[in-house]
């Protein structure tokens, strides 16, 4: 599995070359948010705007409705916690080009509560006219970008930054409310989100050694969430359905795919895996993992009570699993 | 007869024309149109430079949507955008009542427009949005019209547009925190093509903002965070016209104009400080105020 470093630096600034609409805002996290190369490299289309974060949203309002594309960064509890009426009336209302890219989801920074984006996709979810994106791999970054232009209106783009995985090939872009399907099989319908699918993928290659069937799917569009892949996901899991999120369990994609399964009629039980209802302290991301049953054992242990069976799964082998890139199904068959 | 004259009168057909609202809708935002009717005659009949309205003069109704699918904003009613002319963004849009009436007194909309006000399924809402006549954000959640203002003039500055963008604010909404953000970052970006009317009438929903938060001397405070500027009289139209006149080179302009709440119709004064909105207690009360209405001398 190949690593990769300060993507969405790299990429935003390529990607934006020929967009002379598209101005960053950023609320003194410039380096922080990946965005620092933007700013040497397009000074005019650059915007500091300190901590102002409830007039950065209306700001940003005011400058799509003349016809710009602010990306506004920032970590994502200072957009959709600090300024949620602002992120609503000022540009989710008037259904405004403008991109927010939220860091630090979840587990991913030892921040603590207040730095920790553990219920912005449950916020944001019920906001008429939004459309949420999460990224898990490198792949996902570099192509969000695309994903984001097409959508005539607000964006919540969940970030991941610093050194990440190439999970998928960069020839397989994220594509808008398309799952990626990671592996076939009727046993279990598996769908994982952001940072999780890497943590989903070493299970899975166990327990397919162990005869699991899984379908496994990598969701990066929480909304809308009307996937037809994900529906037949659904439709032909038949012992049950789990869901893996570094969000709380509560709001986002297992609340999305509960929501799913109660509408066509899908009468299997759901395993939800997040964290659970409750804030998480500031620590590292493997002990926040292990802590609020966020990591690969908690997902075993998911499977175990789902399936009725004992997989005895060690930590070391899990350990042991090594990553190769992972082309989705359909894809896959077209190579 | 001079230009005061004529926007003196229009003041007055804001007034009038509010009052004969409330009235027929057994209430209203009457004491926001007390205070800011001279701002809202001089911004519209001297200061701005609009073009003639491009809205229909009898408001069609509320469609579901947004300005996007539209194709508009309530802001046609303010004329065409263009890089010439002006832009007027509404911030406290609890004086909704009084921006149609200015429209009305202006020939930019009918009187009969008026007569939709919070009716169900009008657009002429109580508390404007970003479709009633006049208003082209939405404001009504206050502090965050200054910062799509900012937003709006920005984008006008980087397009080169020479036209300025006039905001219309209140004394109240300075409590909200945002206010003073977007304060703080238009002086750090030099933003001058930014000019915003405040009516300083010292009335918040509570009462009196000096009883309910004190926020001490807004001119200071404005200046501090960088802003140019101007205290007038808020019912002294030449006061207002020659502070709007000001253009500074490098920061936003803020003019704070002095109002009463109750200014033009006397019979409000007893009722003062509860004035956020009038509703009437009795059918005596009403018919009070529709002989004062039936009395109105026009000017």
């Amino acid at each position: 599995m190949q690593m990769l470093k300060r993507v969405h630096a790299r990429n935003l600034v390529e990607w934006a070359k020929n967009r002379p609409e598209v101005v960053v805002f950023s609320g003194d996290l410039t380096t922080s948010c990946e965005v620092d190369t933007f700013r040497e490299v397009y000074p005019d289309r650059f915007y500091s705007m300190g901590l102002t974060e409830q007039n950065m949203m209306s700001f940003a309002g005011g400058m799509a409705r003349e016809g710009f594309t602010p990306f506004v960064h920032t970590f994502g509890v200072f957009m959709y916690r600090r300024a949620l009426d602002q992120v609503e009336m000022s540009i989710a209302y008037p259904n405004l080009r403008v991109r927010m890219f939220g860091f630090l989801p979840g587990v991913t920074t030892p921040g603590g509560a207040t730095h920790q984006a553990i219920d912005d996709i449950g916020v944001l979810r019920v906001l008429p006219n939004m459309t949420i994106v999460e990224t898990g791999d490198a792949t996902d970054v570099e192509s969000v970008l695309d994903v984001t232009e097409g959508v005539d209106g607000p964006v919540y783009v969940r970030m991941i930054r610093g050194e990440i995985p190439r999970l998928f090939p960069a020839t397989q872009p994220m594509r808008l409310n398309t799952a990626r399907v990671l592996s076939q099989g009727e046993d279990v319908a598996l769908f994982t989100s952001g940072i999780c699918t890497e943590e989903a993928l070493r299970v899975c290659h166990l327990l397919r050694d162990r005869g699991v069937g899984i379908q496994h799917l990598h969701v990066s569009t929480l909304k809308p969430f009307n996937d037809p892949v994900v529906r037949e996901a659904l439709a032909k899991a038949r012992k049950g359905v789990i869901t893996m999120e570094n969000h709380t369990i509560l709001g986002g994609l297992g609340t999305a795919v509960a929501e799913t399964m109660a509408e066509i009629g899908c009468g299997v039980p759901l395993r939800r895996v997040g964290i659970p209802d409750s804030y998480m302290q500031g620590s590292s991301k493997p002990f926040l993992m292990r802590h609020y049953g966020l990591d690969a054992l908690a997902l075993v242990a998911q499977f175990e009570s789902l399936l009725g069976e004992r997989f005895n799964i060690s930590e070391s082998q899990l350990a042991e699993v090594r990553l190769g890139t992972y082309y989705s199904e359909k894809q896959q068959e077209a190579l | 007869m001079t230009w005061q004259t004529e926007t003196e009168r229009i003041a007055d057909r804001i007034r009038r024309c509010v009052l004969d609202q409330t009235i027929k809708s057994n209430g209203g935002y009457l004491s926001q149109a007390c205070s800011s009717a001279e701002i809202l005659a001089t911004l519209y009949t001297h200061l701005m430079t609009l073009g003639p309205s491009e809205g229909p003069m009898i408001p069609p109704p509320f469609t579901p949507g947004t300005a996007k699918t539209h194709g508009r904003t309530g802001g046609v009613y303010n004329g065409a955008k263009a890089p010439h002319l002006d832009r007027f963004i509404v911030s406290p849009t609890h004086y909704a009542m009084a921006v149609y009436a200015a429209l009305v007194a202006t020939g930019r909309m009918a009187a009969e427009g008026l007569e939709q006000f919070n009716l169900d399924g009008s657009s002429v809402e109580m508390i404007g949005e970003e479709f009633s006549p006049g208003h082209e954000v939405t404001g009504g959640s206050f502090g965050q019209a200054i910062s799509q203002a900012a937003g709006i003039a920005v984008a006008r500055r980087l397009r080169g547009d020479s036209g300025r963008v006039w905001v219309f604010m209140s004394d109240g909404e300075f409590q909200e925190g945002q206010v003073w953000e977007a304060f703080s970052i238009m002086a750090f970006h030099k933003i001058d093509n930014v000019a915003v009317f405040v009516d300083v009438n010292g009335q918040q929903v509570d009462g009196r903002m000096k009883d309910v938060m004190d926020i001490g001397s807004l001119a200071a405070k404005l200046m501090a965070f960088g802003a140019e500027v101007a205290e007038v009289n808020g019912h002294d139209v030449g006061a207002l016209a020659q502070a709007g006149a000001k253009r500074p080179s490098d920061r936003p302009l803020v003019v704070l104009c002095h109002t009463e709440p109750y200014r033009g119709i006397a019979l409000l004064k007893p009722r003062y400080p509860n004035l956020h909105y009038v509703r009437f207690s009795s059918d005596d009360e009403r018919n009070l105020y529709r002989q004062a209405l039936n009395q109105w001398q026009e000017n």
